[in-house]
């Protein structure tokens, strides 16, 4: 991994790249990419003669949720005292509890492998500022075709907007379609098919959308 | 707006180069005719959509349209265990089932760190080749059938593919969607009477490819459909991410099992077909020639097959509890390379649960392929394809 | 010779078609419903629940622990525990299923329920005509249509049921020689201090 980083910061001026260690056993560590340098990093990782990562595999999105952290700090704050009959002010330390939120952002993976020498996988990951309103990255497709209908199913299911993508629109859910449905604070519709087995929450939902549906009928049926 | 055109506000860019689908300027006058090839079609292989531009009979433009089969799968895992996600892994590609168990198994072994027992290897490589012949005998039948064939071939393919189901049932209970392997090996273990009649079938085998080549191999209207028709060229296979036969096909010399060395494929002998004229007719040829090869690993396999237990024991079937981390294992599943990415944090649920589908990636240079052929070789060039839409979809 | 690829191909079909009419091999379709092929011993098709025994109520096996109901990947098992015990197989008492409802809708037929039971509660049945015309209630089927003798279980599966019944049968004499060198421990045991001691060897 370090060599490859070292060969990427070499041949790419600019490019910030930082090794993310996995912890499990399966020792497969990746490359974190800053988005400015993205393309420029993935040309030289293809055309390289010693790596040659002429294949990419995989395009994976993950979605990371705001974090609220709850935090200890000590403040140093002045506060008046009487201290010996004196009014003086004296520093003193105090612990605050702050709770910050942290934001949650958007994540593509990459896998590489090179067909040419048989080795690989090399991973790279991208992230996103946050998940609201920075989620663009760059697109790879004019790098590696096949990251043409991967990517659109990122944006798809995930939401982040790929620039330089030659045709990003929705892929496998329908054009009209609202959200995106992999993310990890995705509500689903509430309007299921009444099943023998539904209980708990999903019967008391379906109840009520069905109860909320004949009212509406009875009244006159606004909605088509 | 035409179905076409991109639906959504994204602006389309201008890339350089030569991984854009040619333009095809149209020959005659008059207008384009924009027709939907689909999802109601018999020869979709499924619910699929392609948007056809037309001129005359010539392809000017093709997009292809899926998601109809979508049952997000992905999130599915996300929201149960390990263990559970094992049977919805053979509705992927549903003809496969047991490469598909096999390939989530080894994701998962890679992400806890898990040994298989040799029997347990023998009986994946026995069950995975297995899979594989049965699948390749069904694809070209198909093939055949949208050519015109009736379903002849395709029949002869399926009395060979119900032999081979029966031995699935024998074994894991059920003909298609198996669940067999588990994490630390398979389920259960194979009768000395199984291994029998798994004898028996092979045996018959390669007799079924010779009959089946008698058949169609030099068959002059396959010969004329077929060679010259959806030709991909090797840099553009790789480029685009293209694997399994049809990568092959393209005369680049990738299998899965020879490069990643996964299980104890390194124990048989076999080789890869490769193709020379990267066009339909070799796509035929390389599955046919990979179905003999395939009966040949069986045929070792069999005879080397040791006893012992067939599951870890120390291995946890439930309330498995990965440590954190992630894990990217893939085997070379009969449609191509088949992976599974999966991200652990601990809990017993994965956190992030992704299917690699080969046929989805297979299909995006589907449009280079097609353009400025007819229609009905955009059929065959589809069929060669050789797609499934559950996994395309999921 | 143009055509001769197609010819051969013409032949091979000639002879399977000729075949037909005199090989047992070549005819491979059966005449369903009028005849059947065997059930092959391995095959699962919908749960059921094993009691031993004649009284279906008193012999199930079911303790009603969820396990398989946590399990099942689609989520098609329903159960809700009784609030009184009964005897279990080794005498000890037991909460037992007082509703056990599985939707065939649903169940996969994966298998995995079976896999996961401690108590050899629940098997697979081989029966797949499950079909009604009764869209809702006629697809749930409850506690008393899923309880099956264990004898019909060694009827479908052999050799299964056949391990079933050994692994059970020697679970019992391990309880019951447990049981045994308890009762057999001298009683001077009873005479130490400490009356707050929870007996000894209560645990499950």
């Amino acid at each position: 991994m370090e060599e490859i980083k070292a060969a990427i910061e070499a041949a790419v001026p600019g490019a910030r790249v930082t090794i993310v260690t996995n912890p499990g056993p399966s020792a497969q560590h990746s490359l974190r990419l800053e988005p400015e340098s993205a393309v420029a990093v993935a040309k030289f990782l293809r055309d390289d003669a010693g790596l040659a990562l002429d294949f990419l595999s995989n395009v994976t999105g993950v979605d990371y949720l705001d974090k609220g952290i709850t935090e200890k700090i000590q403040v140093k704050r002045q506060v008046t005292k009487v201290v010996d009959g004196l009014e003086q002010t004296v520093e003193e330390t105090a612990e605050e509890i702050r709770k910050r939120v942290e934001p949650g952002y958007l994540e593509v993976v990459y896998h590489l492998f090179s067909v040419a020498k048989k080795h690989g996988p090399v991973i790279l990951r991208m992230r996103t500022e946050n998940r609201t309103d920075k989620v663009e990255l760059p697109s790879v497709t004019p790098i590696w075709r096949s990251a043409e209908f991967q990517e659109r199913e990122v944006f798809d299911l995930f939401g982040v907007v790929f620039k330089g993508h030659p045709d990003l629109r929705r892929i496998l859910m329908w054009d009209e379609f609202k959200d995106h449905p992999m993310r990890r604070d995705y509500v689903d519709p509430d309007d299921y098919e009444y099943e023998p087995t539904a209980h708990d929450k999903v019967l008391a939902r379906a109840q009520a959308h069905q109860a909320g549906e004949q009212a509406e009928a009875a009244q006159g049926g606004t909605r088509p | 707006m035409s179905a076409l055109e991109s639906s959504s506000a994204i602006k389309t860019e201008k890339l350089e180069g030569w991984n854009r689908p040619p333009v095809i300027e149209p020959d005659g006058e008059g207008e384009l005719m924009e027709v939907a090839m689909g999802p109601h079609h018999p020869s979709t292989h499924g619910v699929f959509r392609m948007d056809l531009a037309l001129d005359g009979e010539r392809v000017i433009r093709l997009k292809p349209v899926f998601g109809y089969l979508h049952r997000n799968h992905e999130k599915l895992g996300e929201g149960q265990s390990y263990l559970a996600s094992m049977p919805f892994t053979d509705r992927l590609d549903y003809i496969c089932s047991l490469t598909n168990n096999w390939a989530y198994a080894l994701a998962v072994e890679k992400l806890i760190g898990q040994a298989v027992p040799e029997r347990a290897e023998y009986l994946r490589v026995i069950l995975g080749e297995l899979t594989r012949v049965q699948n390749h005998a069904s694809s070209i039948g198909f093939l055949i059938q949208e050519m015109g064939a009736s379903g002849t071939p395709l029949m002869y393919a399926f009395r060979e593919r119900e032999k081979i189901l029966d031995l699935f049932e024998g074994l894991t209970g059920s003909r298609m969607m198996c669940n067999y392997m588990r994490f630390g090996g398979c389920r259960v273990d194979a009768s000395a009477a199984w291994l029998d009649a798994v004898r028996k079938v092979v045996a018959g085998l390669p007799g079924f490819v010779d009959e089946f080549e008698r058949f169609l191999t030099s068959n002059e209207i396959l010969m004329a459909r077929c060679q010259g028709v959806g030709i991909l060229r090797p840099e553009l296979a790789v480029n685009a991410g293209v694997t399994g036969p049809m990568l092959r096909a393209s005369g680049v010399n990738y299998d899965i099992r020879k490069v990643d060395h996964y299980g104890i494929y390194d124990r048989f002998k076999f080789r890869v077909p490769l193709g020379d004229h990267w066009d339909v007719y070799d796509r035929y040829m390389i599955r046919i020639l990979e179905m003999r090869e395939s009966i040949g690993i069986v045929e070792q396999a069999l005879k080397d097959i040791p006893g012992g237990p067939v599951m870890d024991q120390k291995a946890k079937i439930r309330g498995l509890r990965p440590k954190p981390g992630e894990a990217y294992g893939r085997i070379e599943a009969p449609k191509g390379e088949l992976g599974f990415y999966l991200q652990s944090d601990g809990s017993p649920n994965p956190y992030r649960y992704r299917v690699r589908p080969p046929s989805l990636i297979n299909l995006t240079i589907l449009e280079d392929m097609c353009l400025g052929q007819n229609v009905a070789d955009v059929v065959l060039i589809f069929g060669s394809v050789d797609i499934v839409l559950g996994e395309v979809d999921r | 010779m143009l055509g001769e690829g197609i010819l051969k191909g013409l032949a091979e079909t000639a002879k399977n078609f000729a075949g037909s009419f005199v090989s047992a091999e070549r005819m491979t379709t059966v005449q369903y419903p009028e005849e059947r092929i065997a059930p092959v011993e391995a095959a699962r098709v919908f749960p059921f629940l094993v009691y031993d025994g004649a009284d279906w109520e008193a012999g199930m096996r079911c303790v009603a622990c969820q396990i398989c109901e946590k399990e099942c990947p689609p989520k098609c098992i329903y159960i809700e525990k009784s609030k009184d015990k009964k005897p279990d197989a080794l005498g000890k008492p037991q909460f037992y299923p007082a509703k056990f409802d599985i939707d065939v809708s649903v169940c996969m037929s994966c298998q995995i329920c079976v896999e996961v039971c401690p108590f050899e509660a629940i098997k697979m049945d081989n029966e797949f005509e499950l079909a009604t015309d009764d869209r809702f209630g006629g697809l749930l089927q409850d506690r008393k249509q899923l309880a099956k003798s264990n004898e019909y279980y060694h009827t479908i599966h052999p050799t299964e049921a056949a391990e079933v019944d050994a692994r059970l049968a020697a679970e019992k004499t391990k309880a019951a020689a447990d049981a045994a060198a308890k009762a057999a421990r001298p009683p001077a045991q009873a005479a130490t201090p400490a009356p707050a001691q929870k007996p000894a060897g209560g645990g499950e």
